[in-house]
């Protein structure tokens, strides 16, 4: 069961967000937006919008290089495990607060307000919920965190995720002895990726950051299938 | 130079008599979905109000359209590409659902369904969006309609800036005109610009500007960007959507549907050629009086043999060119100068300009003893004050203003004599700048407006731009995913709604 857990459902979860992503990008590309209830009501959603999602991206983004950098790489930097353990417990708490707060003034509004509410789809909602009871797990894996500061904990699992992208075989096995609620974390996070192409989570991968590569501003289409001769210069 | 065509568009406000049909008819043709219920791609406003959405005109609150940084840089008022994606997670300038109004319905079914009661039964209103129960409606697409509401709410009108406004209060002195409204294609569109996901363009073959469905992703800072207020978020797809100058119609010849069902005749189609080279410099005038001026500037002369030949190399087909020299929005536009582009000052190049309606003369009874100027009437006894109408049309200049007022007022004092007094009268064309011939030609254009005068439309060369063997058994226009109906049944990626639960009438 753990192994299945942790090392074959990682892949499935994986798969299914690539493959999902792509088709979902591929078949039903109006489906593909961010589903901003903003118009309908503002109130509650500056503040927690921007919370929730500030949070999100450094926690994501702490994840992504805290977990997938090799050990050795902090090694030659010579940051000990126990500093980087402390630096993601600082920086991940600061953030999983904000984006809990944040998240949590997203969902009321959700939850409460007629508008959205009738105009929330399941998954909407769901994915929310989800996403809040991950950040509250995320949080509670701190308290047994600072249980113990070396760092040897931290290590087992970047060697886990590793090992789960080098296809180690033995990688589950590297965190069998881990305490119950990081396990968990790791749980719903897979499950987060498996549900991603089928929720409005697909916004983040259309990150707009083409818009500061587009020359001037402006956007002239042409359907010419031929296109017109080089000017000559006036 | 490079020359596009354009597509442009004047309304003769002289004539517009506020029926709604355009509005009407597009909402049928356009917006009859969930999602876009409260979005008028056209709409009428009686003016002086604060039209829809509420203070749309009021730039300091909505920061639309462009502005000149004090180092002479041209950018989106709402801010620089940075600002703008910071705005992403919560829009500061996005307007809420209930600065336009929320949608309702009434509960028609309870007029037959309700028992036997002692109170006679009710059709009670209830919002679109929640279906919930509305005691009072507050607001519709057309609150102030013939001068409705309190003037001292009406008056915070924008275009009232420069003028002592009081006056304008009293029953006496008041005044109204209509505005009809639709989006105005720019040629310097702050919607396109805003848009992150790069889904607005503007079309080169005929200057439409459009929203790409599926690259949209609803990041909604063209709503806020646009500062005529004109694209609409649709919050039941999550896309932004806005006027397509009914493309496909124009694509085969024939006029949008607000044109064509246009009752007072007043709208006007036709191509515009315009130097795609000038229009930034055009829409960075420093000072914005010279705003107006500058867009005339970016129009190319069809009858000139330059930008003839320069429209070929540019690919402008021929009939295109030939129809820009018949082109109605030329005439009025650059030979006669009584159409005007609405607020100019937001510096976008709209396409859709105006001619400023005439009005009754002030104090009738004193008609006789001040204000004629030879023949005609003084243009500032008018009732609609002059500079109400210059801030709406140039940015606060009244000389262009002044001058089409009284070229229209020649058109008719010309034309009396004619057909009363059986006199032609040089004298009165002369005196603002015109000739008798051309007169004859305002009239035959803007009083009589035949169809054919109205719309000169050439059709999209479909040969330069599709391959028509793969449109065999393919869907036409779609409103969605691919070829589908507009309706979504809804799919793994969601999509589906489910319906609104309707409120139990207490019995």
């Amino acid at each position: 069961m753990h192994n299945f857990v942790f090392g074959i459902y990682p892949y499935i979860a994986l798969s299914v967000l690539i493959l999902g992503s792509i088709v979902r990008y591929e078949r039903d590309p109006f489906t593909w937006k961010s589903s901003s209830s903003q118009l309908l009501r503002r109130k509650q959603l500056i503040i927690g919008s921007v919370l929730f999602h500030f949070g999100v991206l450094v926690i994501f983004l702490g994840h992504f290089f805290g977990m997938l950098t090799p050990i050795w790489v902090f090694d030659a930097l010579g940051i000990s495990h126990g500093a980087k353990q402390v630096l993601a417990i600082v920086a991940g708490g600061i953030a999983g607060i904000m984006a809990l707060i944040g998240g949590g003034m997203l969902f009321h509004r959700r939850w409460t307000d007629p508008r959205i509410r009738n105009n929330s789809s399941f998954a909407d909602i769901g994915i929310l919920a989800l996403l809040l009871v991950q950040l509250v797990l995320g949080l509670l894996t701190i308290t047994v965190s600072l249980q113990h500061l070396d760092g040897h904990e931290m290590t087992t699992f970047m060697n886990w995720a590793l090992g789960i992208f080098t296809f180690d075989s033995k990688a589950a096995s590297y965190i069998e002895h881990a305490s119950p609620i990081f396990k968990l974390h790791i749980f719903l996070g897979l499950t987060i990726f498996l549900l991603f192409p089928f929720t409005r989570l697909v916004h983040m991968l259309s990150v707009p950051l083409r818009y500061f590569m587009r020359p001037g501003y402006q956007i002239v289409r042409s359907r010419r299938s031929e296109p017109l001769p080089a000017r000559q210069s006036k | 130079m490079r020359v596009r065509a354009q597509i442009g568009m004047v309304l003769n406000l002289d004539k517009c008599i506020g029926c709604h049909t355009c509005s009407v008819t597009c909402k049928n043709v356009w917006t009859s979905r969930d999602g876009v219920e409260y979005a008028w791609f056209n709409n009428v406003e009686t003016k002086p109000g604060t039209g829809y959405p509420t203070d749309w005109e009021n730039q300091d609150r909505w920061n639309g359209g462009w502005e000149r940084t004090k180092s002479g840089k041209l950018q989106p008022k709402q801010g620089a590409k940075w600002r703008i994606l910071a705005n992403i997670f919560g829009n500061p300038d996005l307007p809420e659902i209930d600065d336009y109004y929320e949608p309702f319905d009434f509960d028609y079914d309870h007029l037959k369904s309700a028992p036997e009661m002692t109170a006679f039964p009710t059709a009670r209103p209830r919002s679109k969006i929640s279906g919930e129960r509305m005691e009072k409606i507050v607001k519709g697409p057309n609150w102030e309609e013939i001068l409705g509401g309190e003037f001292s709410k009406r008056s915070q009108d924008y275009n009232f800036e420069g003028v002592q406004k009081q006056i304008y209060g009293e029953y006496e002195n008041t005044f109204m005109m209509y505005l009809p409204r639709l989006c105005e294609h720019c040629l310097n569109p702050a919607c396109a610009a805003s848009c992150p996901s790069g889904a607005i363009y503007k079309r080169e073959e005929d200057g439409i500007v459009l929203i790409d469905q599926e690259k949209c992703r609803g990041w909604r800072m063209c709503v806020s960007g646009c500062p005529y207020k004109k694209v609409y978020y649709n919050w039941s797809t999550g896309k932004s959507e806005k006027c397509t100058l009914c493309y496909p119609r124009i694509e085969s010849g024939n006029p949008t549907v607000c044109s064509e069902t246009c009752v007072g005749r007043i709208r006007y189609l036709g191509v515009m050629l315009y130097d795609a080279d000038k229009i930034e410099e055009a829409a960075n005038a420093a000072d914005k009086m010279d705003l107006y001026d500058a867009q005339l500037g970016v129009f190319l002369d069809p009858n000139d043999p330059v930008v003839i030949e320069a429209a070929r190399v540019d690919g402008i087909p021929e009939d295109w060119i030939k129809a820009a020299r018949q082109s109605p929005i030329w005439k009025m536009a650059m030979e006669w100068k009584v159409a005007f582009p609405l607020h100019p000052e937001y510096r976008t190049l709209p396409m859709v300009w105006y001619i400023p309606p005439l009005s009754p003369i002030q104090n009738a009874a004193e008609a006789g003893a001040i204000g004629m100027d030879g023949a005609m009437p003084d243009v500032t006894n008018l009732r609609i004050p002059v500079r109400y109408l210059a801030n709406m049309l140039t940015a606060g200049d009244e000389k262009p203003v002044e001058r089409a007022l009284e070229r229209m007022l020649a058109m008719r004092a010309y034309m009396r004599a004619k057909t009363v007094d059986g006199v032609i009268d040089e004298a009165i064309a002369d005196r603002v700048g015109l000739s008798g011939r051309v007169i004859e030609d305002m009239y035959k254009i803007m009083a009589l407006a035949d169809y054919e005068d109205r719309f000169v439309i050439p059709t999209t060369h479909r040969e330069h731009v599709e391959e028509a063997y793969d449109l065999r058994g393919g869907c036409g226009f779609t409103d969605g995913n691919r070829c589908s109906t507009g309706i979504s049944k809804g799919s793994l990626f969601g999509g589906s709604k489910k319906p609104l639960k309707m409120p139990e009438e207490v019995r």
